[in-house]
């Protein structure tokens, strides 16, 4: 019996290749186009949110210049309003701050060996590592000592690396040209993988002090990066060293206040929104193709119906009964979405592989989206294949065999 | 074996009603060759339908071997179209792109018998329906109008039916074909099956020994030769 209804079951959807065809294709492109596109957004998701951790642990950056909604380009205020010693007096008097990070940066010209780049220069101090989650691939980063003595010595990113002396070359040892002045390259950061401006993997780590002294000429410095003990009293550093600036500063209307914080969770939050958004944005696109994946199929089952209720009609008169008939069909709408289904999955799986490949777009392929683009699928499939069939098997022989 | 007490058939299409079949009275016994003719419209295919078990009277009484069939069930009325009653479409109703021999197991499908007695029962069927052997794999669609008609002969035989029932069984035949055919449905007869079928040409009718002519729905005569 098994036997008769797995052999009706190919014998049918052999006969007839084009139908067949045609509704497991349209099953192939919803499913797929749903994998593919929810996999984009994820992965861009995770992406983005795996580099926001990337630029430190706990962070709050503190800014010159006037308060402003969260952007993502922290750090880079054109008003000259903190010093080094703004930076010294939270790491002394703010409760619960692991480190704390000043940094002065600004772009300039950098040559060695006749190659030549224009990259961001960031004077700052030992905590950065710590504060910024750098680490180092080969060399040491800036000492103490160094910045106490105004040193000329630097640190370099990857890109940088590239750019100046070739992939894969040690720089350590090699003197590069800021400004006109030898600098000896003592160390090279791993690599965050990040891309477009703000790079941490195009730029340059020299000693505070040393920049100071011989690039900006000037006491101000562009960004202070404090690290909190632990997330939870992110807003409370936050707040505090907030009240501690507006002191400093002689500031008693914080709206007035001539420096923004912001803190690494409103980051995420912002760009988890933005991503999110992305995201729908996308996953709708898929779930319209997979609606007009699943009108075809509905369509496809439906077109066949005439021809169909005549074969159910013939079935029945040489009494095959109701059951078998139902099962049969049963049996065609299942293999067909299933077999379409399968290959949706393989081909959307492979096409976000593909995504990853040669777009270099990040790619999560999830099991939620599969069970529910499968399942959505399969639903339309057997109930437009299974459902007409159902009624026709319910006909008289004679009121089927009649159908038009 | 069939007895129609007061059956009738009323079709009804929106407002438009349409009595087929007026309340026949008749018995068949088992063995019979009987012949229905009428003119086009008069309610015979109606009647066979009935009679078939394809569909059911819209009043009236059909017993066959004593039971009545319009109180079975969906599934009772598949069995005993399978089990006793064959049935010849005017039109064929063959499976298209499908084998002869596919189209003649149609009937075994689900059923105990292994592929094996089922090829061997359609092979049977068919060479009995007079059908050459070389074109039992041939699909139906590449078959003439006489194959079509002898594979649909062979289907209704393949569960050895005591009833073939065949509506036009040669309306779509040229006459030397039709002439065939009803040879087989005598020789069919002579082995104790019991054979109804249709026609509008008293010639074909002339093959059967009892003769029912119907008008209007009504019988309007029933002649047995001796
Ligand atoms: N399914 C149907 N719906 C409506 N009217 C029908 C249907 N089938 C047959 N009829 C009508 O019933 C009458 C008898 O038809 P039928 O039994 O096919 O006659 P015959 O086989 O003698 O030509 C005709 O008038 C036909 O139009
Ligand atoms: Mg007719």
């Amino acid at each position: 019996m098994i036997k008769d209804l797995l052999n009706e079951t190919i014998w049918s959807l052999a006969g007839n290749k084009v139908r067949s065809g045609l509704t497991i294709l349209g099953i192939v492109i919803g499913i797929a186009s749903v994998i593919t596109m929810v996999a984009i957004g994820q992965g861009s998701q995770a992406s983005i949110q795996a580099r926001i951790q990337s630029i430190g642990s706990n962070l709050i950056i503190v800014s010159p210049g006037a308060q402003r909604t969260a952007g993502v380009s922290a750090g880079q205020g054109s008003a000259q309003s903190l010093k080094l010693e703004d930076a010294n007096a939270i790491m002394s008097e703010v409760q619960n701050v692991a480190g704390v990070a000043p940094e002065d940066t600004h772009r300039y010209q950098v040559t060695a060996k006749g190659n030549n780049t224009n990259t961001q220069i960031t004077g700052t101090v030992p905590d950065y590592t710590i504060v910024r989650n750098v680490a180092i691939d080969s060399g040491t980063f800036i000492t103490a000592y160094q910045n106490q003595t105004s040193a000329k010595v630097a640190v370099i990113g990857p890109g940088v690396r590239d750019d100046l002396f070739g992939a894969g070359v040690d720089p350590t040892g090699q003197t590069i040209r800021i400004k006109n002045i030898d600098f000896q390259v003592i160390g090279l950061t791993v690599s965050k993988g990040g891309t477009g401006f703000n790079n941490a993997d195009d730029a340059i780590y020299i000693p505070l002090s040393t920049e100071q002294h011989y690039l900006s000429g000037d006491t101000y410095i562009t960004t202070i990066s404090v690290s909190a003990q632990d997330s939870t009293i992110l807003p409370t550093v936050q707040n505090d060293l907030t009240d501690l600036l507006l002191q400093r500063h002689g500031i008693s209307d914080s709206t007035q206040a001539d420096f923004s914080t912001i803190n690494q969770a409103d980051i995420i939050a912002t760009a988890s929104s933005i991503t999110g958004t992305f995201t729908m944005l996308l996953a709708s696109i898929a779930g319209i193709s997979l609606l007009v994946g699943g009108i075809g199929i509905m369509n496809m089952m439906l077109t066949t119906v005439t021809e169909r209720t005549r074969e159910i009609g013939l079935r029945k008169a040489v009494g095959i009964r109701k059951i078998y008939i139902n099962l049969q069909f049963l049996s065609e709408a299942v293999v067909l979405t299933f077999l379409g289904g399968a290959v949706g999955v393989l081909l959307g799986w492979l096409a976000a592989l593909a995504v990853t490949k040669f777009a270099g777009i990040t790619t999560q392929v999830s099991l939620s989206t599969v069970v529910l683009a499968f399942g959505v699928s399969a639903g339309v499939g057997i109930i437009f294949g299974f459902y007409p069939a159902r009624r026709a098997a319910s006909l008289s022989p004679i009121e089927a065999l009649r159908y038009e | 074996m069939i007895e129609c007490k007061n059956i009738s058939k009323t079709y009804v299409n929106g407002d438009v009603e349409t009595q087929a079949v007026r309340g026949l009275n008749f018995k068949i016994e088992k063995g019979e060759f009987v012949a229905i003719i009428g003119p086009s419209g008069s309610g015979k295919s109606s009647l066979m339908h009935i009679l078939g078990a394809l569909d059911t009277p819209t009043s009236g009484e059909y017993f066959l071997d004593g039971k009545e069939v319009s109180k079975l069930n969906d599934d009772d009325l598949s069995d005993l179209r399978r089990e006793k009653i064959g049935f010849v479409f005017q039109s064929f109703n063959l499976l298209p792109r499908t084998t002869v021999l596919r189209n003649v197991t149609l009937p075994l499908l689900f059923s105990d018998a292994t592929q094996k007695e089922r090829e061997q029962r359609a092979r049977e069927a068919l060479k009995y329906a007079g059908m050459e052997e070389s074109k039992f794999n041939n699909l139906s669609n590449q078959l003439s109008g006489g194959q079509m008609q002898r594979v649909a002969i062979a289907r209704s035989l393949i569960n050895n039916p005591a009833i073939i029932l065949a509506d036009e069984p040669t309306g779509n035949l040229d006459t030397k074909t039709s002439h065939v055919v009803m040879q087989t449905f005598l020789e069919l007869n002579s082995r104790g099956h019991t054979i109804v079928l249709i026609t509008h040409e008293p010639e074909i009718a002339e093959f059967a020994q009892r003769v029912i002519t119907i008008r209007d729905g009504l019988i309007e005569s029933d002649i047995k030769k001796k």
